[in-house]
């Protein structure tokens, strides 16, 4: 499985919930399959999307998930830390590892060679760390969103990327639309 | 009164509820406050970049949010503030310890505080110097004018505001 057949495997269990999506392909992938109001498309700053994910569910009440990638997270490396510090039991973070950078062609990041970021994670303090496979993601994520529990799932699959659209929506509206979506939940 | 609970007296004034901060010595005082504040959900970051994500998850989840840093910072947040808080057209108020200005004991910080308005001035980011005890008077009002306008702003404190206390 590449990242592209994991986003499209979860869409089910994630299309009513609040999404923040990673930068680049990722963002673009879930645009494709499944636009929704309740997702969050981050266009720019490498690296953020867990950190705006943690924000996010810190301050109000509804599930969180927050989709991100394993170069992403270690361009932000002390996340894990203040997530582990700073738990949100309507969080969960997943880590679509695929072992390289894929928006910017595949190049391998740390986590396809000697670096677990499971472990990080768990080392960080994070209570709740689930490695999986692509096939499992989507029955890791359902749980985890319904369980009440902050969870980090590190998902691991192949690299490789598919075509997609560019995102033309105005980053206003996705702001807006995603913040109505915020209130009717809360 | 204490300046640093004036601070945070402003920023209950302003509905602000989620501060993250990045420690420098000047800001001892009014990190302290805000942690001790119960209104205020304090979340100590390790990078000001993540910081300003954890401002703008804040701001989605309804929250004012506040981001108290040093201006040897700023450097490594111009991406940041212009393709996440700018870009979205998020309010976000800075309170930068102005390190470097006259009275600084540490040569190095005298190379940020150089680049420090010329950043801003480029960025278009409306900047404010508290350099008197006094200019804490004029904090409410730029809180207010930040969430209004729906843009970053930057509170510079420098070392004659911070010892005036
Ligand atoms: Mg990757």
């Amino acid at each position: 499985m590449i990242r592209s057949e994991v986003t499209k495997s979860i869409i089910p269990v994630i299309t009513d919930e609040l999404v923040v999506c990673n930068i680049g392909l990722p963002s673009q992938e879930l645009f494709m399959h499944d636009d929704q109001p309740s997702n969050f498309y981050m266009l720019g700053t490498m690296g953020l999307c867990s950190s705006i994910g943690l924000g996010l569910a810190l301050n109000q009440n509804a599930p969180v998930l927050a989709i991100d990638g394993d170069g992403s997270i270690l361009t932000n490396f002390g996340t894990l830390a203040t997530i582990a510090n700073n738990p949100a039991d309507n969080f969960t973070l997943l880590i679509i590892d695929n072992g390289s950078y894929g928006s910017t062609g595949d190049q391998p990041t740390y986590a396809g060679k000697k670096t677990s970021l499971s472990k990080v994670a768990k080392a960080c303090g994070c209570a709740n760390v689930i490695e999986c496979q692509g096939e499992e993601a989507a029955e890791e994520v359902g749980k985890a969103l319904k369980g009440n529990q902050m969870t980090i799932i590190v998902c691991k699959c192949e690299s490789g990327n598919v075509p997609v659209p560019n995102i033309l929506t105005h980053p206003v509206s996705i702001r807006d639309r995603f913040m109505t979506e915020v209130e009717a939940r809360n | 009164m204490d300046i640093n609970e004036r601070i945070v007296d402003d920023f209950i004034r302003n509905e602000i509820g989620f501060v993250t901060t990045v420690p420098c010595k000047q800001l001892s005082g009014v990190i302290d406050a805000v942690e001790k504040h119960d209104q205020i959900h304090h979340v100590p970051c390790n990078h000001e970049a993540e910081g300003m994500g954890l401002c703008a998850g804040a701001f989605l989840g309804g929250t004012r949010p506040c981001i108290i840093m040093q201006n040897t910072a700023l450097g490594v947040t111009v991406n940041s503030l212009a393709a996440l808080i700018q870009y979205y057209q998020m309010p976000l108020p800075m309170l930068i310890s102005y390190r470097g200005e006259v009275g600084e004991k540490v040569a190095c910080q005298v190379e940020m505080a150089m680049h420090t308005k010329p950043i801003l001035q480029q960025m278009n980011i409306p900047s404010y110097h508290l350099h008197k005890a006094d200019d804490i008077e004029e904090l409410s009002a730029i809180l207010n004018h930040t969430f209004m306008a729906s843009k970053p702003t930057a509170i510079l404190a420098d070392a004659s505001f911070w010892s005036a206390t």
